[in-house]
Protein backbone atom coordinates (compact mmCIF):
# COMPACT_ATOMS: atom_id res chain seq x y z
CA UNK A 1 0.00 0.00 0.00
CA UNK A 2 1.57 3.32 -0.80
CA UNK A 3 1.46 5.46 2.02
CA UNK A 4 1.64 9.51 2.32
CA UNK A 5 4.25 10.86 4.61
CA UNK A 6 4.02 14.44 5.91
CA UNK A 7 7.29 16.88 6.46
CA UNK A 8 6.45 19.92 8.43
CA UNK A 9 9.07 22.18 6.96
CA UNK A 10 7.40 25.47 7.81
CA UNK A 11 10.20 28.05 8.84
CA UNK A 12 13.14 25.54 8.26
CA UNK A 13 15.53 28.12 6.32
CA UNK A 14 18.84 25.84 6.23
CA UNK A 15 18.37 22.96 5.04
CA UNK A 16 15.13 24.07 3.46
CA UNK A 17 12.38 21.99 2.28
CA UNK A 18 13.35 21.23 -0.72
CA UNK A 19 16.51 19.54 1.04
CA UNK A 20 14.46 17.70 3.66
CA UNK A 21 12.30 16.34 0.89
CA UNK A 22 15.37 15.10 -1.37
CA UNK A 23 16.44 13.31 1.88
CA UNK A 24 13.15 11.76 2.91
CA UNK A 25 12.82 10.82 -0.23
CA UNK A 26 15.32 8.29 0.21
CA UNK A 27 13.92 6.81 3.15
CA UNK A 28 10.28 5.72 1.17
CA UNK A 29 9.73 3.34 -1.00
CA UNK A 30 8.50 3.99 -5.33
CA UNK A 31 5.13 4.62 -5.10
CA UNK A 32 4.78 6.46 -1.75
CA UNK A 33 4.27 10.60 -1.59
CA UNK A 34 5.22 12.92 0.66
CA UNK A 35 3.68 16.38 1.48
CA UNK A 36 5.77 18.94 1.87
CA UNK A 37 4.77 22.02 4.26
CA UNK A 38 6.72 24.80 3.28
CA UNK A 39 6.32 28.70 4.38
CA UNK A 40 8.44 29.93 2.06
CA UNK A 41 6.60 30.98 -1.63
CA UNK A 42 9.63 29.68 -3.43
CA UNK A 43 9.11 26.25 -2.23
CA UNK A 44 5.89 26.38 -4.93
CA UNK A 45 8.21 26.78 -7.75
CA UNK A 46 11.59 25.08 -6.61
CA UNK A 47 10.15 21.68 -5.85
CA UNK A 48 7.94 21.40 -9.03
CA UNK A 49 11.69 22.45 -10.66
CA UNK A 50 13.29 19.77 -9.62
CA UNK A 51 10.73 16.84 -9.34
CA UNK A 52 10.41 17.55 -13.57
CA UNK A 53 14.17 17.48 -13.71
CA UNK A 54 14.64 14.29 -11.55
CA UNK A 55 11.68 12.43 -13.10
CA UNK A 56 9.29 12.04 -9.83
CA UNK A 57 5.58 13.06 -9.78
CA UNK A 58 3.51 15.81 -8.84
CA UNK A 59 0.61 15.88 -7.28
CA UNK A 60 -1.24 18.57 -5.67
CA UNK A 61 0.08 22.35 -4.27
CA UNK A 62 -2.21 23.55 -2.03
CA UNK A 63 -1.99 27.24 -0.16
CA UNK A 64 -2.89 27.47 3.34
CA UNK A 65 -3.36 30.22 6.01
CA UNK A 66 0.69 31.31 5.56
CA UNK A 67 2.21 28.04 4.55
CA UNK A 68 1.86 26.00 1.42
CA UNK A 69 1.30 21.80 0.93
CA UNK A 70 3.13 20.21 -2.14
CA UNK A 71 2.64 16.36 -2.43
CA UNK A 72 5.16 14.35 -4.28
CA UNK A 73 5.38 10.59 -5.26
CA UNK A 74 8.56 9.18 -5.71
CA UNK A 75 8.70 7.12 -9.31
CA UNK A 76 11.80 5.57 -9.39
CA UNK B 1 15.28 5.23 44.96
CA UNK B 2 16.37 9.08 43.38
CA UNK B 3 14.91 10.04 39.27
CA UNK B 4 17.46 8.00 36.75
CA UNK B 5 18.19 10.43 33.50
CA UNK B 6 19.93 8.68 31.05
CA UNK B 7 22.13 10.00 28.52
CA UNK B 8 22.39 8.10 25.35
CA UNK B 9 25.54 9.25 23.58
CA UNK B 10 28.55 11.32 24.55
CA UNK B 11 28.66 13.18 21.70
CA UNK B 12 28.71 17.10 21.43
CA UNK B 13 25.16 17.13 22.65
CA UNK B 14 24.94 14.56 25.28
CA UNK B 15 28.23 15.86 26.69
CA UNK B 16 26.36 19.58 26.78
CA UNK B 17 23.30 18.25 28.38
CA UNK B 18 25.30 16.23 31.43
CA UNK B 19 27.85 18.91 32.61
CA UNK B 20 24.68 21.15 32.20
CA UNK B 21 22.54 19.12 34.40
CA UNK B 22 24.84 18.58 36.90
CA UNK B 23 25.48 22.94 37.63
CA UNK B 24 21.52 22.80 37.98
CA UNK B 25 21.28 19.86 40.30
CA UNK B 26 24.23 19.89 42.52
CA UNK B 27 21.91 19.71 45.35
CA UNK B 28 20.35 16.59 44.03
CA UNK B 29 22.98 14.81 42.72
CA UNK B 30 24.23 15.28 46.58
CA UNK B 31 21.40 13.87 48.24
CA UNK B 32 20.74 11.20 45.99
CA UNK B 33 17.59 12.33 44.68
CA UNK B 34 19.09 12.67 40.84
CA UNK B 35 20.96 10.71 39.27
CA UNK B 36 22.89 10.85 35.60
CA UNK B 37 24.57 8.10 33.46
CA UNK B 38 26.00 8.93 30.04
CA UNK B 39 26.67 5.74 27.30
CA UNK B 40 29.21 6.29 25.11
CA UNK B 41 31.31 4.44 22.37
CA UNK B 42 34.46 5.54 23.08
CA UNK B 43 36.81 6.53 25.96
CA UNK B 44 37.78 10.06 23.19
CA UNK B 45 35.79 12.82 22.25
CA UNK B 46 36.63 13.91 19.05
CA UNK B 47 36.07 17.44 17.49
CA UNK B 48 34.81 16.84 14.86
CA UNK B 49 34.72 20.53 12.94
CA UNK B 50 38.98 19.67 13.49
CA UNK B 51 38.35 17.45 10.71
CA UNK B 52 37.93 19.90 8.07
CA UNK B 53 42.06 21.17 8.43
CA UNK B 54 43.23 17.36 8.39
CA UNK B 55 43.65 16.96 4.69
CA UNK B 56 45.71 20.12 4.37
CA UNK B 57 48.04 19.09 7.51
CA UNK B 58 46.67 22.16 9.11
CA UNK B 59 46.18 20.34 12.79
CA UNK B 60 47.58 17.77 14.38
CA UNK B 61 45.83 14.78 15.22
CA UNK B 62 46.31 14.96 18.82
CA UNK B 63 44.41 18.74 18.69
CA UNK B 64 41.49 16.31 17.68
CA UNK B 65 40.83 14.52 20.62
CA UNK B 66 40.22 14.87 24.05
CA UNK B 67 39.46 12.18 26.84
CA UNK B 68 35.87 12.09 27.47
CA UNK B 69 36.06 11.35 30.75
CA UNK B 70 37.78 14.50 31.60
CA UNK B 71 35.21 16.65 29.15
CA UNK B 72 32.60 14.99 31.21
CA UNK B 73 31.58 16.19 34.65
CA UNK B 74 33.30 13.93 37.29
CA UNK B 75 30.09 13.10 39.08
CA UNK B 76 28.80 11.32 36.00
CA UNK B 77 29.37 7.77 35.23
CA UNK B 78 30.23 7.37 31.74
CA UNK B 79 30.34 3.98 30.56
CA UNK B 80 31.77 3.00 27.42
CA UNK B 81 29.00 0.55 26.44
CA UNK B 82 26.67 1.19 23.07
CA UNK B 83 23.44 1.01 23.42
CA UNK B 84 21.29 -2.37 21.13
CA UNK B 85 18.01 -1.29 22.24
CA UNK B 86 16.04 1.48 23.45
CA UNK B 87 12.85 0.57 24.87
CA UNK B 88 10.08 3.13 24.97
CA UNK B 89 7.51 1.37 26.74
CA UNK B 90 9.46 -0.78 29.35
CA UNK B 91 11.51 2.51 29.91
CA UNK B 92 14.42 0.67 29.25
CA UNK B 93 18.17 0.23 27.26
CA UNK B 94 19.77 -2.31 26.53
CA UNK B 95 23.55 -2.17 26.20
CA UNK B 96 26.05 -4.02 23.88
CA UNK B 97 27.73 -5.95 27.08
CA UNK B 98 24.39 -7.16 27.71
CA UNK B 99 23.15 -4.66 30.62
CA UNK B 100 19.65 -3.33 30.89
CA UNK B 101 19.80 0.13 32.37
CA UNK B 102 16.02 1.60 33.47
CA UNK B 103 15.37 5.06 33.66
CA UNK B 104 12.74 7.88 34.63
CA UNK B 105 13.92 10.45 31.95
CA UNK B 106 15.75 9.53 28.34
CA UNK B 107 17.84 11.84 26.41
CA UNK B 108 18.70 10.09 23.26
CA UNK B 109 22.20 12.43 21.76
CA UNK B 110 23.58 9.28 18.93
CA UNK B 111 24.07 12.29 16.38
CA UNK B 112 24.35 11.10 12.61
CA UNK B 113 26.85 9.37 10.80
CA UNK B 114 28.43 9.11 6.95
CA UNK B 115 26.90 6.59 4.62
CA UNK B 116 29.29 6.37 1.35
CA UNK B 117 28.15 2.65 1.31
CA UNK B 118 24.45 3.71 0.93
CA UNK B 119 25.60 5.46 -3.14
CA UNK B 120 26.54 2.43 -5.69
CA UNK B 121 30.61 3.06 -6.14
CA UNK B 122 31.04 5.86 -3.33
CA UNK B 123 32.92 3.96 -1.13
CA UNK B 124 35.04 3.06 -3.24
CA UNK B 125 35.99 6.27 -5.85
CA UNK B 126 35.35 9.03 -3.19
CA UNK B 127 37.05 10.73 -0.82
CA UNK B 128 35.80 12.49 2.60
CA UNK B 129 36.48 14.12 5.59
CA UNK B 130 33.92 13.49 7.70
CA UNK B 131 35.43 10.82 9.52
CA UNK B 132 39.45 10.77 11.08
CA UNK B 133 40.39 7.62 8.46
CA UNK B 134 38.81 9.29 5.44
CA UNK B 135 40.51 12.37 6.21
CA UNK B 136 43.47 10.84 6.13
CA UNK B 137 43.49 9.14 3.26
CA UNK B 138 42.10 12.62 1.94
CA UNK B 139 45.28 14.17 3.17
CA UNK B 140 47.48 11.53 1.22
CA UNK B 141 45.22 11.61 -1.89
CA UNK B 142 45.86 15.70 -1.76
CA UNK B 143 49.65 14.89 -1.20
CA UNK B 144 49.87 13.11 -4.68
CA UNK B 145 47.52 15.42 -6.25
CA UNK B 146 49.52 16.98 -9.20
CA UNK B 147 46.35 18.67 -11.32
CA UNK B 148 43.46 17.61 -12.93
CA UNK B 149 39.66 17.25 -12.70
CA UNK B 150 38.20 17.54 -8.53
CA UNK B 151 34.78 16.88 -8.08
CA UNK B 152 33.14 18.73 -4.81
CA UNK B 153 29.80 17.04 -4.57
CA UNK B 154 27.25 17.58 -1.79
CA UNK B 155 24.59 14.96 -0.91
CA UNK B 156 21.71 15.11 1.50
CA UNK B 157 20.74 14.70 4.16
CA UNK B 158 24.19 15.85 5.38
CA UNK B 159 25.80 17.68 9.15
CA UNK B 160 27.47 20.75 9.11
CA UNK B 161 26.04 22.96 5.82
CA UNK B 162 29.20 25.19 6.03
CA UNK B 163 31.81 22.32 5.58
CA UNK B 164 31.16 21.39 2.11
CA UNK B 165 32.01 25.50 0.82
CA UNK B 166 34.77 25.69 3.23
CA UNK B 167 36.65 22.53 2.06
CA UNK B 168 35.75 23.87 -1.61
CA UNK B 169 37.49 26.88 -0.81
CA UNK B 170 40.56 25.98 1.20
CA UNK B 171 40.95 23.15 -1.63
CA UNK B 172 41.84 26.23 -4.02
CA UNK B 173 43.84 28.04 -1.86
CA UNK B 174 46.28 25.12 -0.84
CA UNK B 175 46.54 24.05 -4.21
CA UNK B 176 46.63 27.88 -5.53
CA UNK B 177 49.76 27.81 -2.75
CA UNK B 178 51.43 24.59 -4.20
CA UNK B 179 51.19 26.32 -7.56
CA UNK B 180 48.69 23.51 -8.57
CA UNK B 181 45.28 25.70 -9.36
CA UNK B 182 46.71 26.58 -12.80
CA UNK B 183 46.30 23.14 -13.70
CA UNK B 184 43.56 22.14 -11.92
CA UNK B 185 39.88 22.65 -12.22
CA UNK B 186 37.38 22.57 -9.21
CA UNK B 187 33.76 21.43 -9.83
CA UNK B 188 31.20 22.04 -6.96
CA UNK B 189 27.61 19.81 -7.07
CA UNK B 190 24.94 20.76 -4.88
CA UNK B 191 21.61 18.90 -5.18
CA UNK B 192 19.55 21.75 -4.86
CA UNK B 193 19.22 24.71 -6.90
CA UNK B 194 21.59 27.06 -5.75
CA UNK B 195 25.21 26.40 -4.06
CA UNK B 196 23.97 26.59 -0.63
CA UNK B 197 20.65 25.90 1.10
CA UNK B 198 20.66 29.33 2.74
CA UNK B 199 20.01 31.65 -0.12
CA UNK B 200 22.35 34.36 0.82
CA UNK B 201 25.23 31.77 1.54
CA UNK B 202 24.27 30.49 -1.59
CA UNK B 203 24.44 33.70 -3.78
CA UNK B 204 27.65 34.75 -1.84
CA UNK B 205 29.23 31.41 -2.35
CA UNK B 206 28.42 31.78 -6.51
CA UNK B 207 30.05 35.70 -6.74
CA UNK B 208 32.93 33.61 -4.89
CA UNK B 209 33.26 30.62 -7.55
CA UNK B 210 32.91 32.84 -10.47
CA UNK B 211 35.45 34.97 -9.17
CA UNK B 212 37.75 32.16 -8.31
CA UNK B 213 37.05 30.65 -11.81
CA UNK B 214 35.57 27.05 -10.54
CA UNK B 215 32.70 25.50 -11.78
CA UNK B 216 29.80 24.63 -10.07
CA UNK B 217 25.98 22.41 -10.81
CA UNK B 218 23.59 22.48 -8.89
CA UNK B 219 20.25 20.19 -8.94
CA UNK B 220 22.73 16.91 -8.61
CA UNK B 221 22.28 14.18 -6.57
CA UNK B 222 24.35 11.51 -6.84
CA UNK B 223 23.22 8.55 -8.50
CA UNK B 224 26.49 6.07 -8.15
CA UNK B 225 30.63 6.69 -8.63
CA UNK B 226 32.21 4.35 -11.45
CA UNK B 227 35.45 4.12 -9.73
CA UNK B 228 37.00 2.47 -12.41
CA UNK B 229 35.94 5.14 -15.22
CA UNK B 230 36.01 7.83 -12.70
CA UNK B 231 32.98 9.17 -13.08
CA UNK B 232 30.03 10.50 -10.95
CA UNK B 233 26.79 10.87 -12.28
CA UNK B 234 23.56 12.16 -10.73
CA UNK B 235 19.79 10.97 -10.89
CA UNK B 236 19.24 14.28 -12.99
CA UNK B 237 21.08 12.59 -15.72
CA UNK B 238 24.65 14.76 -15.52
CA UNK B 239 27.75 13.37 -15.62
CA UNK B 240 31.12 14.42 -14.12
CA UNK B 241 34.97 12.66 -15.53
CA UNK B 242 37.14 13.27 -12.05
CA UNK B 243 40.91 12.51 -10.82
CA UNK B 244 40.53 13.42 -7.62
CA UNK B 245 36.49 13.27 -6.00
CA UNK B 246 35.89 14.58 -2.83
CA UNK B 247 31.91 13.70 -1.58
CA UNK B 248 30.06 14.63 1.58
CA UNK B 249 28.46 11.54 1.90
CA UNK B 250 24.37 11.26 2.67
CA UNK B 251 23.99 10.81 6.43
CA UNK B 252 21.79 8.71 8.37
CA UNK B 253 20.73 8.69 12.43
CA UNK B 254 22.58 6.10 14.74
CA UNK B 255 21.81 2.32 14.05
CA UNK B 256 20.33 1.78 17.05
CA UNK B 257 17.70 4.17 16.54
CA UNK B 258 16.43 2.15 13.34
CA UNK B 259 17.00 -1.24 15.17
CA UNK B 260 14.85 0.02 17.88
CA UNK B 261 12.37 1.32 15.85
CA UNK B 262 12.67 5.04 17.01
CA UNK B 263 12.73 6.62 13.40
CA UNK B 264 13.30 5.50 9.40
CA UNK B 265 17.08 6.62 8.47
CA UNK B 266 17.92 6.66 12.16
CA UNK B 267 16.03 10.20 12.53
CA UNK B 268 13.70 10.40 15.36
CA UNK B 269 10.39 12.29 15.53
CA UNK B 270 11.05 15.21 17.72
CA UNK B 271 8.42 17.92 18.49
CA UNK B 272 10.61 20.77 17.06
CA UNK B 273 10.02 23.25 20.38
CA UNK B 274 9.91 21.20 23.22
CA UNK B 275 12.74 18.84 21.88
CA UNK B 276 10.48 16.29 23.12
CA UNK B 277 10.31 12.78 21.27
CA UNK B 278 6.93 13.00 19.35
CA UNK B 279 3.99 11.77 21.94
CA UNK B 280 6.36 11.54 24.81
CA UNK B 281 6.48 13.23 27.91
CA UNK B 282 10.10 11.50 29.08
CA UNK B 283 12.06 11.21 26.02
CA UNK B 284 14.24 14.06 24.80
CA UNK B 285 16.29 14.07 21.95
CA UNK B 286 18.60 16.43 20.97
CA UNK B 287 21.53 17.25 18.23
CA UNK B 288 21.73 15.72 14.82
CA UNK B 289 19.82 12.55 15.84
CA UNK B 290 16.26 14.72 15.63
CA UNK B 291 13.96 14.63 12.95
CA UNK B 292 13.86 18.85 12.70
CA UNK B 293 14.06 20.11 9.40
CA UNK B 294 17.08 22.51 10.53
CA UNK B 295 21.15 22.53 10.33
CA UNK B 296 22.76 19.29 11.88
CA UNK B 297 25.52 21.24 13.60
CA UNK B 298 27.30 22.03 16.56
CA UNK B 299 25.43 25.28 17.14
CA UNK B 300 22.13 24.08 16.74
CA UNK B 301 23.09 20.98 19.30
CA UNK B 302 24.17 23.44 21.83
CA UNK B 303 21.55 25.75 21.95
CA UNK B 304 18.82 22.55 22.00
CA UNK B 305 21.20 20.94 24.91
CA UNK B 306 20.91 24.25 26.66
CA UNK B 307 16.89 23.89 25.97
CA UNK B 308 16.86 20.33 27.63
CA UNK B 309 19.07 21.39 30.06
CA UNK B 310 16.64 24.07 31.58
CA UNK B 311 13.82 22.09 30.77
CA UNK B 312 14.50 18.94 32.67
CA UNK B 313 16.24 20.48 35.68
CA UNK B 314 13.09 22.49 36.16
CA UNK B 315 10.87 19.29 35.46
CA UNK B 316 12.31 17.48 38.18
CA UNK B 317 12.84 20.86 40.93
CA UNK B 318 10.31 22.01 40.24
CA UNK B 319 7.61 20.38 37.95
CA UNK B 320 7.14 23.16 35.26
CA UNK B 321 8.10 23.20 32.00
CA UNK B 322 10.56 26.17 31.38
CA UNK B 323 10.78 27.38 27.92
CA UNK B 324 10.61 26.28 24.25
CA UNK B 325 13.56 25.91 21.85
CA UNK B 326 13.21 28.77 19.24
CA UNK B 327 15.34 27.14 16.37
CA UNK B 328 18.48 29.43 16.92
CA UNK B 329 21.38 28.09 14.74
CA UNK B 330 24.64 29.87 14.38
CA UNK B 331 27.51 28.51 11.94
CA UNK B 332 30.75 30.50 11.27
CA UNK B 333 31.98 29.91 7.87
CA UNK B 334 35.66 29.65 6.70
CA UNK B 335 36.12 31.41 3.32
CA UNK B 336 39.23 30.52 2.69
CA UNK B 337 42.20 29.60 4.63
CA UNK B 338 42.47 33.15 6.30
CA UNK B 339 39.01 34.62 5.91
CA UNK B 340 35.49 33.94 7.79
CA UNK B 341 31.77 35.18 7.95
CA UNK B 342 29.29 33.92 10.28
CA UNK B 343 25.20 33.63 9.71
CA UNK B 344 22.47 32.81 12.48
CA UNK B 345 19.04 32.65 11.75
CA UNK B 346 15.75 30.83 14.17
CA UNK B 347 12.21 29.67 13.03
CA UNK B 348 11.52 33.42 12.59
CA UNK B 349 14.17 35.42 11.70
CA UNK B 350 16.08 34.41 8.63
CA UNK B 351 19.55 34.19 7.91
CA UNK B 352 22.05 37.34 6.67
CA UNK B 353 25.21 36.81 6.72
CA UNK B 354 28.04 39.46 7.56
CA UNK B 355 30.41 40.31 5.33
CA UNK B 356 33.64 37.78 5.25
CA UNK B 357 36.91 39.34 7.23
CA UNK B 358 40.29 37.99 8.85
CA UNK B 359 38.59 38.87 12.09
CA UNK B 360 35.80 36.20 11.95
CA UNK B 361 38.60 33.51 10.70
CA UNK B 362 40.17 34.03 13.88
CA UNK B 363 37.25 33.99 15.85
CA UNK B 364 36.13 30.50 14.25
CA UNK B 365 40.00 29.52 14.87
CA UNK B 366 39.63 30.58 18.48
CA UNK B 367 35.93 28.65 18.59
CA UNK B 368 37.98 25.33 17.38
CA UNK B 369 40.43 26.18 20.92
CA UNK B 370 36.53 27.14 22.49
CA UNK B 371 34.59 23.84 21.80
CA UNK B 372 36.17 21.76 24.89
CA UNK B 373 35.03 24.92 27.12
CA UNK B 374 31.46 24.84 25.22
CA UNK B 375 31.60 21.12 25.79
CA UNK B 376 32.48 21.26 29.81
CA UNK B 377 29.52 23.73 30.30
CA UNK B 378 32.04 27.31 30.59
CA UNK B 379 30.69 28.72 27.99
C1 LIG C 1 34.03 17.80 9.13
C2 LIG C 1 32.98 18.39 10.03
C3 LIG C 1 32.99 19.74 10.27
C4 LIG C 1 32.02 20.30 11.10
N1 LIG C 1 32.08 21.64 11.33
C5 LIG C 1 31.16 22.22 12.12
C6 LIG C 1 31.21 23.62 12.37
O1 LIG C 1 32.11 24.33 11.92
N2 LIG C 1 30.23 24.17 13.11
C7 LIG C 1 29.24 23.41 13.64
O2 LIG C 1 28.37 23.98 14.31
N3 LIG C 1 29.17 22.07 13.43
C8 LIG C 1 30.10 21.46 12.69
N4 LIG C 1 30.05 20.10 12.48
C9 LIG C 1 28.88 19.33 12.95
C10 LIG C 1 28.95 18.95 14.42
O3 LIG C 1 30.15 18.28 14.73
C11 LIG C 1 27.76 18.04 14.75
O4 LIG C 1 26.59 18.61 14.26
C12 LIG C 1 27.64 17.82 16.25
O5 LIG C 1 28.72 17.08 16.73
C13 LIG C 1 26.33 17.14 16.61
O6 LIG C 1 26.32 16.77 17.96
P1 LIG C 1 25.59 15.45 18.43
O7 LIG C 1 25.86 15.34 19.88
O8 LIG C 1 24.21 15.42 17.94
O9 LIG C 1 26.35 14.29 17.65
P2 LIG C 1 27.84 13.79 17.87
O10 LIG C 1 28.69 14.88 18.41
O11 LIG C 1 28.23 13.14 16.61
O12 LIG C 1 27.69 12.72 19.02
C14 LIG C 1 26.92 11.56 18.91
C15 LIG C 1 27.54 10.53 19.83
O13 LIG C 1 26.66 9.43 19.99
C16 LIG C 1 27.46 8.27 20.04
N5 LIG C 1 26.64 7.10 19.72
C17 LIG C 1 26.18 6.71 18.52
N6 LIG C 1 25.51 5.56 18.64
C18 LIG C 1 25.52 5.24 19.96
C19 LIG C 1 25.01 4.15 20.72
N7 LIG C 1 24.35 3.14 20.13
N8 LIG C 1 25.21 4.13 22.05
C20 LIG C 1 25.90 5.14 22.66
N9 LIG C 1 26.42 6.18 21.98
C21 LIG C 1 26.23 6.22 20.66
C22 LIG C 1 28.56 8.54 19.03
O14 LIG C 1 29.68 7.72 19.28
C23 LIG C 1 28.85 9.99 19.30
O15 LIG C 1 29.85 10.17 20.26
C24 LIG C 1 31.02 19.48 11.69
C25 LIG C 1 31.04 18.11 11.46
C26 LIG C 1 32.00 17.55 10.65
C27 LIG C 1 32.01 16.07 10.42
Amino acid sequence: MAERKRIDARGAFCPGPLMELIANLKLVDVGDELEVWSSDKGSVKEIPEWVAKVGHEMGETTEHDGYWSVVVRKAK
Amino acid sequence: MGKRILIVGGGLAGTIVANGLCRQLGQELRDGSVSITVLGTSDTHLYQPGLLYVPFGRIRESELFREQRKVLDRRVPYLIDPATNIDLEAKEVTTESGKTLGYDYLVIATGSRIMPQNVPGMAEGAHWFYDLEGARRMRDALDAFEGGKIVVNVNAPHKCPVAPLEITFMLYDYLTAKGLMKKTEITYTYPIGRLHALEPVGEWAQGEMDRLGLKYETFFNTKEVDSKAKTISSEEGTTFDYDLLVTIPPHQGAQVIEDSGLGTGGWVPTDREKLLHDGSTDVFVVGDTTNIPISKAGSTAHFEADTVVDNLSSLITEGRWARNYDGKVFCFVETGMDTGTYVWFNYTTPPNPGPPSQMVHWFKLAYNRLYWLSARGLL
